[in-house]
């Protein structure tokens, strides 16, 4: 049995209940870092290249926290998830493709890192190709191994489904993770009457982890404020938005904003659209821009960005929020 | 129409002799100038690299001039330079220029789409398939001997005896094959071009150091952009290579894919291909120039540049492993060219200090 740790941002948001069930049917013991805190992010600040981006940087201070607990650390190459795009040939951004040697040459005792590569571009089936990598890494055997990424997958597709549903990963978590009793305590606690409905883009581990995103879900759920974000939109809506553009970026997650925005942008219900960015951010620079305009073409709801880094404070975010949501119900008011 | 084109070097040479030929009026790019980059950060979103901001001025600066059409590379990523040309449309249709961006995507990428956009500018420009086909052929001669002379000059400079005679020179020689017009003219100026460069005055008793020179296509290939580094160095004294030229680079990236090598080269250090940009290329290229007896690399790179960011996270372990340091150099607005010269400086007495002290070594040895 090995313990194998899992930093809890950047794709952890997308894919935990997936590794989660895999290594536990295994037999391993998941560990996972804590929610970002400002110890992390300054851990992180210290050991990354001064140039990376805010996420990377966050990444690497998860990493560090890790780096004592654990045999292993899993950090799979994201390389692409499917074929999306123009050429087809949809891709992570190069910060991670390039993550387990930023990792592994950043970072002084880095536990042995499990870097499979991670590229289902081509095949669905790719998947168990991955897993059984990574289960002979860990010493498994081939049955047991596909075995655990069944389950796996049934997991992983039930929290998506939740995600589709409207849930926030969050509470999709608890929901996966947790008995029926307490799952429908959730179900009770979520049922209310939103005033508005706000569209919250950008990298899910920009929006969900709320150390980084200083506080918004937080302040938005305070206002009575429905949250919808982009992992809320299935694939196939977003994918109808793609002949609406000239032509598809590279990125994965940029590509999920920007057909998950326009999809809300004509969805008809939403009030106002809050584009969260990070500082240093190389595509979202052009995201952001596209954004904007095409809202402004498109329609006449509201959107406002909000750029996270290192420096940001909950009490700015929330003055720019308000005024934000103060602008919509005077619109609102006005018709 | 009135075409203009991005400004790469001295590409624009060739690339105007292109859109002439191919029946329309040319426009040159101005060279960057501060106007440029002031037009461009004002009208580009704050955190778009510094090629594009550049760029961005550059076409507003033509825009000026009436131009119809911008012809410019597309991309297929990661890097997010294979955005740029949507991202500009966007732009000057924000600015009501009236200017249609035309990106020509890789041919390995999109054949088709590539051959319709190169058709649409031969057809509005009345001539024949036949015709275009000559045409392309002499610029391409163009764009490589361009290249050609432009490396020799690179390599002849720290040698000069009086300062700045290579860079005279060297216009003389650009100039003669801004006026060919066949193939046999381009070799005719091509050779003169050589001769007169071997034939500036040179102190042959200097050691010059040798200085590879690596990073992100854009600012590596436009001297505007990264405030003449291999003039400045060459007229301190040091001998520069740079991994990327125009022919080079086409070569590799969009006919046939030669990368490979370089690949492989990497693999060591960076177990992944590509990741865009010229991330990986980097990575290999310090060995390479490690390998072949280089002082010193210099990698040069726009502010926030993802690939270089990853590739620089990588190389100080290249460094050690290969003896041979590395000068990151990260250029945004802000960056001066006294700053730029005074690390320059820096550096080049880090590695004189280090060859002296390995002669120091090798003769105790003796
Ligand atoms: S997409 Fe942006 S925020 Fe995410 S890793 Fe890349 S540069 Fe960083």
């Amino acid at each position: 049995m090995a313990k194998i740790g899992i930093p809890r941002t950047l794709a952890y948001f997308n894919y935990y209940p997936f590794w989660k069930i895999f290594f536990d049917e295994l037999g391993h013991e998941v560990v996972l870092s804590t929610p970002t805190t400002k110890g992390i992010l300054d851990d992180g600040v210290k050991v990354a290249v001064n140039d990376a981006c805010i996420p990377i940087k966050v990444y690497h201070g998860h990493v560090v926290e890790l780096a004592n607990k654990v045999d292993y650390l899993f950090c799979p190459r994201l390389v692409s998830l499917r074929k999306f795009g123009d050429f087809g040939t949809e891709t992570f951004c190069p910060k991670f493709l390039g993550l387990p040697e930023m990792i592994r040459y950043g970072i002084e005792n880095v536990p042995e890192i499990i870097d499979v590569r991670v590229n289902l571009g081509s095949a669905k089936k790719q998947i168990d190709k991955v897993c059984y990598e990574v289960g002979q890494i860990l010493g498994n055997l081939p049955n047991q191994i596909l075995q655990a990424s069944k389950k796996a997958s049934v997991i992983q597709k039930k929290y998506e489904e939740l995600l589709h549903q409207e849930f926030l990963p969050e509470q999709a978590l608890d929901k996966v993770f947790t008995n029926k009793k307490k799952a429908k305590k959730i179900d009770k606690k979520d049922k209310f009457e939103p005033e508005l409905k706000i569209a919250v883009v950008g990298y899910p581990y920009a929006i969900y982890d709320n150390y980084i995103n200083v506080g918004l879900l937080n302040i938005l759920k305070n206002e009575n404020v429905k949250i919808l974000t982009q992992d809320m939109v299935n694939d196939s809506d977003m994918n109808k938005q793609i002949r609406t553009l000239p032509k598809s970026m590279f990125w994965y997650y940029s590509n999920r904003v920007i057909y998950g925005t326009l999809h809300f942008i004509h969805r008809g219900d939403i009030d106002g659209i809050i584009h969260v960015t990070a500082f240093a951010c190389g595509p979202d620079s052009m995201v952001d821009r596209l954004l904007e305009i095409e809202a402004r073409k498109r329609s006449s709801i509201p959107y406002m960005s909000v750029m996270i880094d290192e420096h940001s404070a909950e009490a700015g975010v929330r003055t720019r929020v308000e005024a934000f949501l103060d602008m919509i119900r005077y619109r609102r008011d006005k018709n | 129409m009135k075409v203009s084109f991005p400004r790469m070097g001295y590409s624009y040479i060739a690339l105007k002799w292109l859109v002439e030929h191919l029946g329309h009026d040319y426009i040159v790019p101005p060279e960057p100038s501060k106007k440029t980059l002031d037009l461009g950060v004002k009208h580009s979103p704050e955190f778009a690299c510094i090629p594009f901001k550049i760029l961005t001025g550059t076409y507003l600066e033509v825009a000026e001039e009436g131009v119809e059409v911008i012809v410019t590379s597309g991309g297929m990523g990661p890097c997010r330079a294979g955005y740029y040309w949507v991202m500009h449309q966007y732009l000057l249709d924000e600015l009501n220029t009236g200017i249609k961006m035309v990106g020509l995507e890789p041919p390995r990428c999109d054949l088709i789409d590539f051959y319709k956009k190169l058709n649409w500018l031969r057809k509005t420009g009345g001539i024949s398939l036949n015709a275009m086909l000559n045409v392309l052929k002499v610029t391409w001669e163009k764009l490589k001997v361009l290249d050609d002379i432009e490396m020799l000059s690179h390599q002849v400079r720290p040698y000069e005896k009086k300062r700045g005679e290579t860079t005279r020179v060297l216009w003389k020689a650009l100039e003669m094959i801004d006026e060919a017009n066949t193939l046999q003219e381009i070799k005719d100026a091509n050779n003169e071009g050589i001769k007169a460069i071997n034939n500036i005055e040179k102190d042959t008793s200097r050691r010059p150091l040798k200085i590879g020179i690596i990073g992100e296509i854009y600012v590596v290939l436009e001297p505007a952009a990264n405030h003449y580094i291999q003039i400045m160095l060459g007229e301190m004294g040091v001998e520069t290579d740079r991994s990327i030229y125009l022919s080079g680079y086409t070569r590799n990236a969009t006919i046939v894919n030669l990368e490979g090598d370089i690949y492989e080269r990497a693999k060591p250090y960076m177990n992944e291909a590509p990741i865009g940009g010229h991330g990986v290329n980097s990575i290999a290229e310090t060995v390479i120039y490690a390998e072949n007896g280089y002082d010193g690399v210099i990698q040069l790179a726009p502010f926030a540049c993802i690939p270089e960011i990853v590739a620089k996270g990588i190389l100080p372990q290249v460094s050690k492993d290969k003896d041979i340091p590395v000068l990151t150099l990260f250029i945004d607005e802000q960056t001066g060219k006294t700053g730029v010269q005074t690390r320059l400086e820096a550096f080049v007495d880090l590695l004189e200090k280090r060859r002296e002290t390995r002669n120091k070594i090798e003769r105790l040895a003796i």
